[in-house]
């Protein structure tokens, strides 16, 4: 498997939506190498016929009935909201056109 | 050490009673809930706060806390059905990790992006604390969104460990371990991910359960991990802990991985007494080599004392367990970030604008979450992103699920030989302050006894085994069954304890320094 490099933590970050800065990027591409490194057996520990276990304890069509139950007001649901408007989320331009 | 004599009813012997002996003096009528809880109060303003502070809290909630004391005062004193009905440990003070919402208190998650933040709703194990009348002391300190095994993670500043003020409590529920262990309050809830829960138990002298994965709702816990994170108990004692459990775990239907069926009697189980018969099987991979001299010496002592009390012995082997780490460290920041995702800056928390144009979504998002994380949270996030991203998914986060599997099978096996699993709690006692805060990776090795739970969903208790010959500070011994039999650890652990105990004379805890010495500054009034 390839080492992880500087321009692979800046092509993630902007994945992740998190903004570094130049200093940030060499640092942490550094970290995550070692990192990186050290769960590299993980790889080779398990054969191919061996299963993926996504969950410890698998639970099976997990349903409720179909009744309405509680549900939080329009006041509640943007109480922590950093910024609304008319009863909704008032969000950045999605497009830099504005 | 500190002298404790049961009968007495003044505030130095109130707070170091345990859960029990205080649930049996409200019954009794010795003592009020408004006695307690202020005494807690008290303690944590004399404690908690300051330049030395142990700093456990990250806000106090003092006057609904009181209210609850006094309402529970009222219903008893009236008597009645009323007070019949309340529950055993109604009027016992509680403290709640921060990663835990609360109506009426700020959640931070120990992270700058929730500062100020207030949940619309309680988590599950929130509204049955309150259903029990148990007053919430307050919400306790850890690291940021419980990423780290130190508490120095935490964007509100350390907590410091009671047995020595330059050392960590353990993380990422450093703040409700130290809690435990100052004397500021009786119980607290914790959330346990990859040890998060017993390794701070560990190096605070203190007990700590991460219960079977579904056994108590993660309804209102902050995920990190949801297939590995698991709410449970902070205490004193193991019997308080089962207490505790029974209070907040059984079927939740707000949360879909919750178990359907019924707990068993925990609280039984800890007054069981006896280990006879019972096989305790020595997990090979998790003890001598890595693991400090005095850690190996309070375990091999443990082992010793259940002999002498009539389980057998027996080793088992894992021998995939030496993946696990590697696993966790996929899996882990793989589901954190895409459960961190929903720090975005528009539903709730901060938001940071660019300074320059233009000011779209995406770069305010990215500028939010910039500002409003932490470090070990951005790496974890990054390294998330990696293992998740195309071409790299199969050989790391498809590869560390197989990896699961293995666990799982070793833990099958090893429960074939033994009905209940023992290790150290965690390789080495308490570090100090900063030692490890530049090294992730050696920061990441103090999991690796308590992770292959988590992976494989058993439960997990972490109780005191000791002090450590060369350093004076407390070990943890973690005992591990098969999942749904949580049951078994607090018998098993309830007998260990009242073994040790009878060696030291006491809960090792009355061998810790002596806080009240320290300087009681008024920042509490700031908290």
């Amino acid at each position: 498997m390839a080492a992880i490099n500087r321009d692979d933590v800046a092509h993630l970050a902007r994945l992740a939506h998190i903004e570094m800065s130049a200093e940030e990027l060499d640092r942490m591409a550094g970290e995550l190498a070692v990192i990186v490194d050290s769960v590299k057996s993980v790889s080779e520990a398990a054969g191919a016929d061996v299963p993926a276990t996504s969950h410890p304890i698998p639970l099976t069509n997990v349903f409720r009935d179909d009744v309405v139950g509680h549900t939080f007001t329009a006041e509640q649901s943007l109480s922590g909201a950093p910024d609304s408007l008319d009863n909704r989320f008032k969000v950045p331009a999605i497009l830099d056109e504005a | 050490m500190t002298e404790l004599n049961p009968a007495g009813t003044d505030a130095g012997t109130l707070i170091r009673l345990s859960a029990a002996q205080l649930a049996a003096k409200l019954a009794a009528g010795e003592v009020t809930s408004v006695e307690i809880t202020r005494a807690c109060l008290d303690r944590i303003a004399q404690v908690d706060g300051g330049e030395r502070g142990i700093n456990a809290f990250l806000h106090v909630n003092a006057e609904e806390a009181l209210a609850v004391a006094a309402e529970v005062d009222a219903i008893r004193a009236a008597g009645g059905p009323e007070a019949d009905a309340l529950h055993e440990l109604a009027g016992v003070p509680i403290a709640v990790k921060d990663l835990i919402v609360t109506v009426g208190q700020p959640t931070t998650a120990g992270s700058k992006i929730l500062e100020g933040w207030h949940s619309p709703y309680d988590a599950t194990v929130v509204a049955r604390l309150r259903a029990a009348k148990m007053p919430i002391l307050g919400k306790t300190n850890l690291d940021e969104f419980a990423m780290g095994s130190s508490t120095e993670h935490s964007a509100y500043g350390p907590t410091r460990n009671p047995w020595d003020l330059d050392r960590i409590p353990g993380g990422s529920g450093g703040g409700s371990a130290a809690a435990v262990a100052a004397f500021e309050a009786p119980l607290a809830l914790g959330t346990d991910t990859g040890g998060s829960i017993r390794q701070p138990g560990a190096v605070t002298g203190t007990v700590g359960v991460k219960p079977t994965y579904g056994s108590v709702s993660r309804y209102g816990a902050i995920a990190m991990a949801s297939s590995l994170d698991q709410i449970g108990p902070v205490t004193r004692t193991v019997l308080d802990s089962a207490l505790l459990h029974q209070v907040i775990g059984g079927h939740d239907p707000k949360d879909s991985t919750s178990l359907p069926e019924p707990l068993a009697d925990l609280v039984a189980a800890a007054r069981t007494g006896n280990v006879e018969g019972l096989r305790i099987g020595i997990i090979k991979e998790l003890h001598g080599e890595g693991y400090q001299a005095g850690v190996e010496n309070r375990f091999n002592e443990a082992l010793e004392l259940l002999k002498d009390a009539g389980a057998t012995i027996v080793e088992v082997s894992c021998p995939n367990f030496q993946y696990a780490l590697g696993a966790y460290y996929l899996i882990m920041p793989s589901e954190a970030s895409s459960n961190l995702a929903k720090f975005d800056g528009v539903r709730f928390g901060l938001r940071v604008l660019p300074t320059d144009p233009p000011l779209t979504i995406e770069r305010v998002m990215a500028a939010t979450r910039a500002a409003g994380f932490g470090d070990e949270v951005k790496r974890r996030i990054i390294l998330g992103t990696y293992a998740l991203s195309a071409g790299y998914y199969d050989a790391y986060y498809g590869s560390a699920q197989k990896v699961r599997t293995l666990v799982q099978r070793d833990f099958n096996a090893a429960f074939e030989q033994a009905d209940v699993l023992i290790s150290p709690t965690a390789p080495t006692t308490a570090f100090k302050l900063g030692e490890k805060l530049d090294d992730p990776l050696a920061m990441y090795l103090n999991d690796v006894a308590t992770i292959p739970a988590n992976l494989a969903g058993v439960p997990g208790l972490s109780l005191p085994g000791g002090l450590a010959d060369e350093d004076g500070l407390p070990v943890g011994i973690q005992l591990l069954a098969p999942a749904r039999e949580d049951a078994r650890l607090y018998r098993v652990g309830a007998v260990l304890e009242s073994l040790l105990e009878a060696k030291w004379g006491g809960p090792l805890l009355a061998q810790a320094p002596d806080l009240a010495g320290a300087p009681a500054l008024e920042a509490q009034e700031a908290k």
